[in-house]
């Protein structure tokens, strides 16, 4: 491997090497990029096939899962799910979702393949760290999904692993499984840091002449925002997991208050990472929404610095805003008040972010393309997720909705429906430069309504049962005589993410038959202003030919005077709009 | 289909204040939400791609007026939302003082409760109707939640610590009780009532019911016993001796520790400095008491504190409390 490795150093402008050297262990942002993405998809089927007998286990409690009468006990028993099963659920399907599938595009995959193509140069500053992220990663992966098989079954404390529940055996039943969650937490933070260290030196050290920070496109801005994030937040949470390990196997108490320890000490050290990684979920999409919706208005995007100001801000009070998680776990009320403040205030930079995309489209020239619809679908869905919010920081509300379903349907309006749709558009809108064709529009379109809809079905409800007073992560609803007349939400929203699931197959086959069969893209099939449009397609490793210079903003859409309604960052020219 | 409501049935004091401001939200969010939507759909359909490809009007790219307008309206927006969120929470926080006191211990997967006057409950809580009660509630294994969906109130229930919660039922009635916080394999069982009884008919529940066997001693009582047979009355006298501070009168005080801090003493500092008792040490006295850890279950433990609580000073009594003073000089 390191032999391979040392060769592909060398050899920088053609891409000979083999198999091994091309496709493994590359050492090319662009392929790493790609092998996150793959691993990424891969990790969503199984995490949506979990939510899926999760969901059916709401509509149709303890009737058989239809396919599933050959998994073996003690996981189904003739395919009904037990407690212990479901629990098991609901645990790695959050899990996996958001540490193996949403940050790992976002971050491990958009991030690659972008941030060395968007600020102009050959690579990352370290490119066999990078390497070594994305294979710890896999490594991380591959201990989650091996958590499965163990005695007693994977995790069952929930993603939020609260303490004294996930810090002994005998609460759950769950022994070996826990431990893996953990050791596999830990060491994707590790692969996570490797990341982090490696975009923010290369975007600080490596952007191309002319490139100045606010001529970085709203995505790269938004990746070195998060990078930072994470770099600041996952030490923070693979301390509390090495804590919550040794409370389990090597007899300390961080947690445990038999012996003095404080169970509400996990409360803060997780949600002290945890509030700052929903950013990390949501900035990135929020990059690519931008760059998407500039492109296909045609237009500059509205309010450029005030955007980049807005993610520094939310940045910034995405660290202080972690005690709404805990309004009703035993807090001062004074502390309560001033997480109560933090948390309203963060509502103003995401207003901003939200009015300034209405004011790209505001006298645009609107381009349907299957990326745009995706963004556009991306600011009506995060809107939803970040209104549901607000209702979070005014505490006795929260304290009425907390563990009820409102609350899961919050966190899915944000991150499929804000997160997910940006990557689904990301990976449309960026499809061409990766893989050197078009994705189908036709079947993307199919995809992007099916989705739209099926989502909206599967995930509005939840509000409704949750201000009815249905809590999450219980086992069988039916037991709850009160909530009898809300029963039938549970079968729509069933029904709902079963045709979500289905739509998926189609972005699936578009996805791979595209690879091979698509169309063939042109260098630049979108006309879009930026960097990565400039390097060749597929951009060949060490991406320009020559090293490109910037002489604008990325922006610079439909400029008066201008012959075409786009100015490339990298175009010396007319000067008409050299204003930023 | 039942008839659809959105909210679960009131039966609170605060229900109707946490309703209200919920409405509130859910107006300001429902105009946003619509507001931004239609505005997607409306500026999608009003400016789609047009024949000529280059615009002929030069767009707005910027506006301080528009980005001031769309900071400053969401920032008051907010701050309303605050203020009527913080005025309802203060009202939550605080128990008033005429509330009766319950006392709640979860486990997996259950409910247990005891009543000031002794009487013991297991995953159904009675209460009168129109009386404040205060819940203090701990937990003997996992982190619970004591959620009852008609009053609107929800707090953990926290092995280590007390958490307290309180409320004013308004009708008589049957109410749901429920364990919101996951907490293993069989929380979705940890289901149980609360019956709202008229006064009257609470009292007669109360003073004799279903038969002696859900009858016990008064936690206070059952305090007064464990104070003397764990020895705690060795050492802490009514007057203090070199061991020991004397212990009554302290409930609701400062204590100036060995350390030079202060301290107020609640529930959680009593319950801590029978488990713990090194952790805050008063000034003037030595670090020699022993722990109690594993000698006292939950239940104990609170009916400890109980007794401690009620240990007042003597000429603070009034005439009716004079039958219990021989005893409490003698104990305290």
């Amino acid at each position: 491997m390191s032999e391979a490795a040392a060769a592909h150093a060398h050899d920088e402008h053609h891409h000979e090497g083999g198999f091994v050297s091309t496709y493994l262990f590359s050492l090319d942002h662009k392929m790493i990029g790609k092998q996150f993405l793959l691993l990424s998809l891969f990790m969503m089927i199984i995490g949506g096939l979990l939510a899926l007998m999760v969901r059916w286990q709401l509509a149709y409690p303890e009737q058989p899962v239809p396919g599933l009468a050959w998994v073996p006990e003690p996981y189904l028993y003739d395919g009904i799910i037990p407690p212990e099963t479901y629990n098991m659920l609901f645990t790695m399907h959050a899990t996996i979702m958001i540490f193996f599938v949403v940050i790992p595009i976002l971050v491990g995959a958009f991030g690659n393949f972008l941030i060395p193509l968007m600020i102009g140069t050959k690579d990352m500053a370290f490119p066999i760290l990078n390497m070594l992220s994305f294979w710890i990663a896999a490594f991380a992966g591959g201990l989650l999904i091996s958590s499965f098989f163990v005695e007693g079954g994977a995790a069952a404390g929930g993603w939020t692993a609260y303490a004294p529940l996930s810090a002994a055996e005998v609460y759950t039943g769950v022994g070996l499984g826990q431990d893996l969650w953990i050791i596999s937490l830990v060491v994707l933070g590790i692969s996570s840091m490797m990341g982090s260290i490696n975009y923010i030196t290369t975007i600080i050290n490596m952007r191309a002449p002319g490139m100045t920070m606010f001529r970085l496109p709203l995505v790269v801005w938004s990746l070195f925002i998060t990078a930072i994030l994470l770099l600041l937040a996952l030490p923070e949470l693979t301390a509390a997991m090495a804590m919550l390990l040794f409370d389990r196997r090597f007899g300390t108490a961080f947690f445990l208050p038999e012996h003095g320890g404080e169970p509400i000490l996990w409360q803060h050290l997780f949600w002290f990472f945890g509030h700052p990684e929903v950013y990390i979920l949501i900035l990135p999409g929020m990059g690519i929404a931008s760059e998407i919706l500039s492109v296909f208005s045609r237009k500059p995007i509205f309010g450029y610095r005030a955007m980049a100001m807005a993610m520094i801000a939310i940045a910034f009070l995405g660290w202080v805003v972690w005690g709404h998680h805990m309004f009703q776990s035993g807090m001062n009320p004074t502390m309560g008040m001033a997480f109560m403040t933090t948390t309203m205030v963060i509502a103003v930079p995401s207003a901003i972010k939200t009015f300034n995309w209405l004011g790209t489209l505001w006298g645009g020239n609107i381009h349907f393309t299957t990326p745009m619809l995706h963004a556009l679908a991306f600011v009506s869905m995060f809107v939803i997720g970040g209104l549901s919010g607000i209702y979070m920081a005014a505490t006795p509300v929260d304290i009425f909705i907390h563990d009820t379903y409102f609350i899961v349907g919050h966190i899915h309006y944000v991150v499929f429906g804000g997160s997910i749709f940006a990557i689904f558009g990301g990976i449309a809108y960026w499809f061409p430069k990766m893989y050197g064709r078009m994705m189908n529009e036709t079947l993307g379109k199919i995809h992007f309504f099916g989705t739209l809809l099926f989502f909206n079905i599967t995930f509005f409800p939840m509000h409704i049962i949750g201000i009815g007073g249905h809590m999450r992560r219980i086992y069988n609803p039916e037991q709850y005589e009160f909530l009898e007349p809300l029963l039938h939400w549970n079968e729509i929203m069933t029904i709902g993410s079963i045709g979500l699931g289905i739509f998926q197959i189609v972005f699936a086959v578009n996805f791979f038959w595209s690879m091979f069969a698509g169309e063939k893209a042109t260098q630049n099939p979108w006309h879009a202003n930026t960097l990565e449009w400039e390097a060749p397609t597929p951009p060949p490793h060490g991406n320009f030919l020559v090293t490109p210079t910037v002489y604008r903003g990325p922006y610079e859409y439909s400029v008066p005077g201008e012959k075409e309604d786009w100015l490339p960052q990298a175009r010396p020219g007319s000067g008409v709009a050299a204003a930023h | 289909m039942a008839k659809f409501s959105l909210f679960p049935e009131s039966a609170s004091t605060i229900a109707g204040q946490v309703d209200g401001l919920f409405f509130f939200m859910i107006a300001v969010s429902t105009f946003f939400g619509l507001l931004v939507a239609g505005l997607v759909v409306f500026l999608s359909i009003r400016y789609r791609r047009r024949s000529d490809a280059v615009a002929t009007d030069p767009p707005l790219l910027n506006s301080l007026r528009l980005e001031v307008a769309w900071t400053i309206i969401p920032f008051l927006i907010s701050m309303v939302m605050f203020y009527w969120g913080a005025s309802v929470y203060v009202t939550m926080a605080r128990p008033p003082d005429d509330a009766e006191e319950i006392f709640v211990v979860g486990k997996q997967w259950m409910w247990k409760l005891q009543h000031i006057e002794g009487r013991r409950e297991i995953n159904e809580l009675h209460v009168p109707v129109g009386q404040p009660i205060k819940l203090t509630m701990t937990s003997e294994d996992v982190i619970h939640s004591f959620y009852v969906p008609a009053f609107r109130i929800k707090a953990d229930v926290v092995p280590g610590r007390y958490n307290t919660l309180w409320f004013e039922a308004t009708k008589v009635g049957t109410y749901h009780l429920f364990c919101a916080e996951y907490c293993g394999t069989e929380h979705s069982k940890m289901i149980g009532s609360v019956y709202v009884m008229e006064p009257s008919d609470f009292q007669e529940w109360l003073s004799g019911g279903s038969g002696s066997a859900a009858r016990s001693a008064a936690p206070v009582e059952v305090g007064r016993t464990l104070f003397a047979e764990k020895g705690c009355v060795t050492c802490h006298k009514a007057e203090g001796s070199m061991m020991g501070p004397s212990l009554v009168g302290i409930f609701g005080s400062e204590r100036e520790l060995a350390a030079g801090t202060r301290v107020v003493v609640d529930e959680d500092y009593l319950r801590e400095s029978v488990l713990n008792p090194q952790a805050k040490i008063v000034a003037g006295y030595q670090p020699v008491m022993p722990t109690f850890a594993g000698q006292l279950d939950e239940e104990e433990l609170l009916a400890l504190v109980q007794y401690i609580k009620s240990l007042e000073p003597v000429d603070a009594r009034d005439e009716s409390a004079e039958a219990h003073a021989g005893q409490g000089e003698g104990n305290g």
